[in-house]
């Protein structure tokens, strides 16, 4: 990748992704860096002090992790990210709890690692899933989850906040109906652990799923809540040494541990300055895009959503082209043309974005390292690309000419 | 996605932007693909009185590929005759951009493109002579 300088001194392409991966914060390398020379013990290992250190530093994360989700330590255990810890919480509750129960609700937006493990239990192992359906903004309906809730469910597994628009579900409210119902409560918190306030008890959420590099750690390492009281009990998928309490065998990796551990204990310090800083430019983004440009549409709701996720459609321009002309810009695209399947996204799709528009979104991710200058540059960046894409789509021309695009019949291929 | 040198060239420069009148019966209009699919064509050509492309302009939503493809054919449909046009296949255009195989579907969309403009310059020229049959 070839790096270029541009006036203000942006450094391009300007990243604007952080829902696939944040950068490592230099103080999580750093509190890293030890547990790759010096501090390289077996954590496992009781009976010397090179496995004492590297312990006391794992179980300082398992700390750090729990403080900033309300946790208890003992509650934390670590995976090698938030699709493990998807499987895990689905498959591990699934299994256990099967000669009881045998019925799991989830909702059709939820990251594919999480539908994949549904449609695994229900084609191999014989469970029954229900799908919710999500609202226009992206949001379950709440008398749609407890119309779901039979006396077979075993868990509801609804995502905090969504990765492709950002939204962010109602947990306190989803955690409440659960508990009411006894009915066990899993949320994918990839993309919110350390974005919005979160709390096990306050949102009665028995299992969450989270992941490193979303939150300025390292890939490779994720983390998993597990409730104690009222105890959840999983089957493990991985048999070995009995690690993590049994859940998870596997040496764990110290390193990565207190990586994610370090990047918790930031987002924790530091969670409502940066939402300030992020809602600031995510305002600025969008109010200067949508001045500028007519037919630019958000995707999900408006106030139920981090700031830090824009998902927008551009009407008219076709999100790959519209991608190939913003190379100065690192953003990703609902548009199927980017992927091999040639279908829209599944998520837009779900909340009744039509086809049309479906095709032509992309998504800005605002992050700690975002700064105004990035943001300025890529207001004009997309606006330049847009109407330049306008300016040859035969639709805009149409739609400016007051032609109905739906009374033509388009031959679809 | 990795594209071809030509296909970005086209891209970022696309030759031949632009509409024509399409009530104008030396032109012939092709409008193909459908928003929903994520690609539009629109494909016009002007044909002299002796049956040769003279000019050809196109309008694309669609992909880099789309636009790239429709770009191209508008450069090698001038100066020819409708006949030669219409010998245009996807293939040619397809291996001209190097286009990788799940964009295949642009070039098959853009040979569609002209097919579709030279049928309705056939048609508004029959039109037109019946007009002046009857007058």
């Amino acid at each position: 990748m070839t790096e270029q300088t541009h006036g203000a001194n942006i450094q391009t392409p300007v990243y604007l992704d952080y829902q696939a991966t944040t950068p490592v914060d230099p103080r999580v390398l750093e509190a890293m860096m030890p547990y790759f020379t010096t501090k390289f013990g077996n954590p496992h290992s009781r009976s010397h002090a090179f496995g004492w250190e590297t312990e006391e530093g794992v179980e300082e994360a398992r700390a750090q992790v729990a403080s900033l989700i309300g946790a208890n330590p003992k509650e934390i255990i670590f995976t090698s990210g938030a699709t493990e810890s998807n499987n895990l919480s689905l498959k591990g509750v699934a299994r256990f709890y099967k000669d009881k129960k045998n019925h799991i609700i989830t909702t059709v937006t939820e990251h594919k690692c999480v539908l994949d493990t549904c449609r695994h239990l229900e084609q191999e192992e014989g469970f029954d899933v229900t799908y919710l359906p999500v609202a226009e903004n992206g949001l379950v309906n709440l008398d749609d989850l407890r119309a779901a809730i039979t006396d077979q469910t075993v868990l509801v597994s609804i995502m905090a906040v969504n990765n492709e628009i950002g939204v962010v579900q109602p947990l306190a409210e989803i955690g409440a109906i659960c508990r009411e119902n006894g009915v066990f409560f899993h949320t994918d918190a990839a993309q919110a652990v350390g974005k919005i306030p979160l709390d096990v008890d306050a949102m009665k959420i028995d299992l969450m799923s989270i992941s490193g590099h979303k939150i300025y750690g390292p890939m490779g390492i994720g983390a998993m809540y597990v409730r104690r009281k009222p105890r959840v009990r999983i089957r493990p998928m991985i048999n070995g040494g009995g690690q993590e309490r049994g859940m998870r065998s596997g040496t764990l990796a110290p390193a990565l541990c207190v990586g994610i551990g370090t990047a918790c204990a930031i987002a924790e310090a530091e969670m409502s300055a940066d939402n300030e800083r992020i809602r600031f430019l995510s305002d600025r983004f969008y109010d200067r895009i949508t001045g500028k440009l007519p037919e630019v549409f958000l995707n999900g709701d408006r106030e139920q959503r981090y700031p830090g996720n824009l998902n927008l459609s551009f009407a008219y321009v076709e999100g790959e082209s519209l991608m190939m002309g913003m190379r100065d810009l690192a953003v990703s695209s609902g548009s199927a043309c980017t992927s091999s399947s040639l279908e829209p996204s599944y998520v837009l799709r779900a909340l009744g974005v039509e086809e049309e528009l479906a095709h032509t979104s992309i998504r800005f991710g605002i992050g700690r390292f975002s700064t105004e200058g990035e943001i300025d540059f890529a207001v004009d960046t997309v606006v330049q690309a847009v109407e330049k894409l306008r300016a040859m789509s035969p639709l805009w021309e149409m739609a400016q000419e007051g032609i109905d695009l739906k009374s033509i019949e388009w031959a679809e291929h | 996605m990795a594209y071809s040198e030509k296909l970005i060239e086209h891209y970022e420069n696309p030759r031949n932007i632009g509409s024509m009148d399409k009530d104008d019966s030396t032109v012939g209009t092709g409008l193909v693909g459908a928003p929903a699919c994520g690609d539009v064509m629109k494909l016009q050509i002007k044909v002299s009185p002796e049956g040769i492309i003279e000019d050809a302009k196109f309008k694309t939503f669609g992909c880099g590929s789309a636009i790239a493809s429709s770009s191209l054919v508008t450069e090698w449909v001038k100066g020819k005759s409708l006949d030669e046009a219409g010998e245009i296949k996807n293939t040619d255009i397809a291996q001209e951009l190097a286009l990788p195989p799940v964009k295949i579907h642009c070039s098959v969309l853009a040979e569609d493109a002209i097919k579709a403009a030279i049928a309705d310059y056939k048609s508004n020229a029959d039109i037109s002579e019946d007009v002046k049959e009857t007058a």
